[in-house]
């Protein structure tokens, strides 16, 4: 890792833990503090899709994932009385391992088929969640409760969102710091063997199997992961809306988080987060256009994919290819 | 029982259609048309328009919609899908334009249209009832029975047609099809606007009985989707196929488990699933087509 790269991180970090926050209180729009939560757990969800498409699928199930996070995180908060901080994890796992039932099956699927597959998986999630006694139908779960305290032999690791005097800047950083460990991890999977043997996935499978790479088992792996991140931000989002719905998630959300990815990049470990940052923020800003908010963003997006097709991303390496 | 078969056939009828223009565009550019749903809402208001705002006959508002829709296949196809599909690195790619045309239209639909839900007059009135075993109001039969000519014309269009004979080619084998002497580009351009003129004239059939309304498009493009994965994508007998057999269990699936709540589509997923687990190319689809 060069100095360069160093530098890089170091002021990413800088802006998002120091520099967000003085910039909303600087301006005094407090409401982004909202926005920017959404952003980093969306992009925690893309970061799920986006490593199934590194080994060569294109998911639009990850909605279906974040809802089966989200009502598993809701139901043990409110009926067992369990802290947040223990159903965050239990969430992720659980829909990592609904992700291996699932995945066993439909993953031998490739191409669109797998795509709407997943795409149909959404809105079986939904219909499920309609129809379980335990989600309570289309009421939904509410009230949910705040993140509680987090300690560890006696220490007060994370006080309790209740106590907080500014949850809003509390959940941010809860977010962020999530999104910066989802995706330091999915840089380390890339960057190992297990990303090198994804990748000779997604370029030719049949070719990887013949050389003896356990084509069935990596997809399941990768798809789990993929699910688990989904659950995490799933999880994460209902602690702030306190309330969750079949509707919470559904087909829009699924497609946008691929769209998150198209648009930041496929080829990119960070393409997710700027796609999501872009179509989040995008669609906010545009909300002072009214009615014609939907076909700006609409026009935009079809500009940006005959502009830039294989994402925002690709905009680095035409530079390092001009000089 | 007849009466399930009967609304079987009828949605059957419609479902075929629709899922043939998505695997028409499908098999000719591998390109998986997120906005034929919005496509096919966009042929009902043109119908809506020709028939209830200028007082034109039901066929003359067809006919136009399939002409609109035409014209936006061609042209989204010529400047939006041809130069996508040439500069990217991936041609899922295309996904993205898709789903961004589905956003458009559905913004084009809600700026010139209104989001109120609309309908034209039964074209004809009256009810059939055979003895009290089979009832149907007449105009649903009316519209089964154009759907049903409908993909009877497009068979025969494909089978015996000149145009129709390039595209099968050029389903078949891109490359074989362009070295003897295949447009590529002009019949890909064809083929899109067929398909989408298909969405319309479906949109145009249904405008006269359930009527339209902005939401419809997301849910017809999810239905379509199941279609072509139960035939096989790709493939044109695979799409009627899945067409009949989806309407077959949306309509033995209502009456039968009316009981148990609205599961009737969680049970056809679930179904589905497992069917696919089995035969992950579908009924009739080429392995990794």
């Amino acid at each position: 890792m060069n100095k360069q790269k160093i530098a890089a991180i170091a002021a990413f970090f800088l802006a998002i833990y120091i520099g967000v926050p003085w910039a909303i209180a600087a301006s005094g729009r407090t409401d982004f503090y909202y926005t920017l939560t959404s952003v980093a757990l969306l992009s925690i969800a893309s970061a799920g899709v986006w490593l199934t498409f590194y080994i060569g699928r294109i998911n639009i199930g990850q909605g279906a994932y974040a809802l089966a996070g989200g009502y598993v995180s809701a139901i043990l908060m409110t009926q067992y009385g369990l802290s947040f901080w223990t159903t965050l994890p239990v969430a992720g796992v659980f829909c990592a391992v609904l992700a291996v039932l699932i995945g066993l099956p439909i993953l031998r699927l490739r191409g669109v088929y797998f795509a709407m597959v997943t795409l149909v998986l959404t809105e079986v999630m939904r219909l499920t969640a309609l129809a379980l006694p335990v989600t309570q139908g289309a009421k939904g779960i509410t009230s949910i409760p705040l993140p509680g305290e987090l300690s560890l032999f006696g220490i007060t690791l994370i006080p309790d969102f209740a106590t907080l005097e500014n949850p809003k800047i509390g959940f941010y950083w809860m977010a962020v710091t999530f999104m910066v460990i989802a995706y330091a991890v999915l840089w380390r999977i890339v960057n190992s063997r297990l990303g090198h043997l994804c990748r000779s996935l997604q370029q030719n499978e049949e070719l990887a199997s013949s050389i003896g790479v356990n084509t069935a088992y990596l997809r399941v792996i990768a798809y789990s992961i993929s699910s688990f991140l989904g659950g995490i931000a799933g999880a994460s989002f209902i602690a702030i809306s306190q309330s969750i719905y079949p509707s919470s998630f559904q087909v829009t959300d699924s497609v946008n988080f691929m769209l998150n990815c198209f648009l930041g990049g496929l080829g990119y470990v960070f393409g997710p987060m700027l796609g999501t940052l872009m179509l989040y923020f995008g669609w906010d800003l545009l909300f002072t256009t009214g009615e014609y908010q939907l076909l700006i963003y609409a026009s935009l997006l079809i500009a940006l994919m005959l502009a830039l097709p294989n994402g925002v991303l690709s905009l680095l390496d035409k530079k390092k290819a001009q000089p | 029982m007849e009466q399930i078969l009967v609304n079987g056939l009828y949605l059957g009828a419609q479902y075929a259609l629709i899922a043939l223009g998505l695997t028409l565009i499908f098999s000719l550019m591998n390109v998986l048309n997120f906005a034929h749903g919005q496509m096919y809402v966009l042929g009902g208001f043109v119908t809506y328009t020709v028939v209830a705002q200028f007082q034109l006959p039901f066929i003359v508002g067809l006919i136009c919609s399939a002409m609109v829709l035409a014209i936006v296949g061609a042209m989204v196809e010529k400047y939006l899908f041809r130069p996508v599909i040439k500069k990217s690195r991936r041609e899922e790619s295309t996904m993205l334009l898709a789903a961004g045309i589905a956003f458009f239209l559905d913004a084009v639909i809600l700026l010139v249209f209104g989001e109120k839900q609309r309908g034209v007059p039964k074209i004809i009135d009256g009810v059939f009832n055979w003895d009290f075993i089979v009832i149907m109001p007449y105009d649903r039969i009316l519209i089964g029975c154009l759907a049903i000519l409908m993909i009877a014309a497009f068979i025969l269009f494909m089978q015996f047609s000149r145009a129709g004979r390039a595209m099968r080619a050029l389903a078949q084998d891109k490359v074989a099809a362009t070295l003897m002497g295949v447009a590529v580009d002009r019949y890909a351009m064809f083929g899109f606007a067929l398909g989408a003129a298909l969405a319309g004239l479906v949109g145009g059939l249904l405008v006269t009985i359930t009527g339209i309304n902005l939401g419809m498009g997301g849910p017809a493009s999810i239905k379509a989707f199941m279609m072509i994965m139960i035939g096989g994508a790709g493939v044109i007998s695979g799409a009627i196929a899945g067409g009949f057999i989806l309407g077959m269990m949306e309509s033995v699936g209502l009456t039968v488990l009316s009981e148990y709540g609205d599961i009737t589509y969680l049970v056809i997923f679930a179904t589905l699933m497992v069917f696919l687990s089995f035969r992950p190319q579908g009924l009739m689809g080429k392995p990794w087509g």
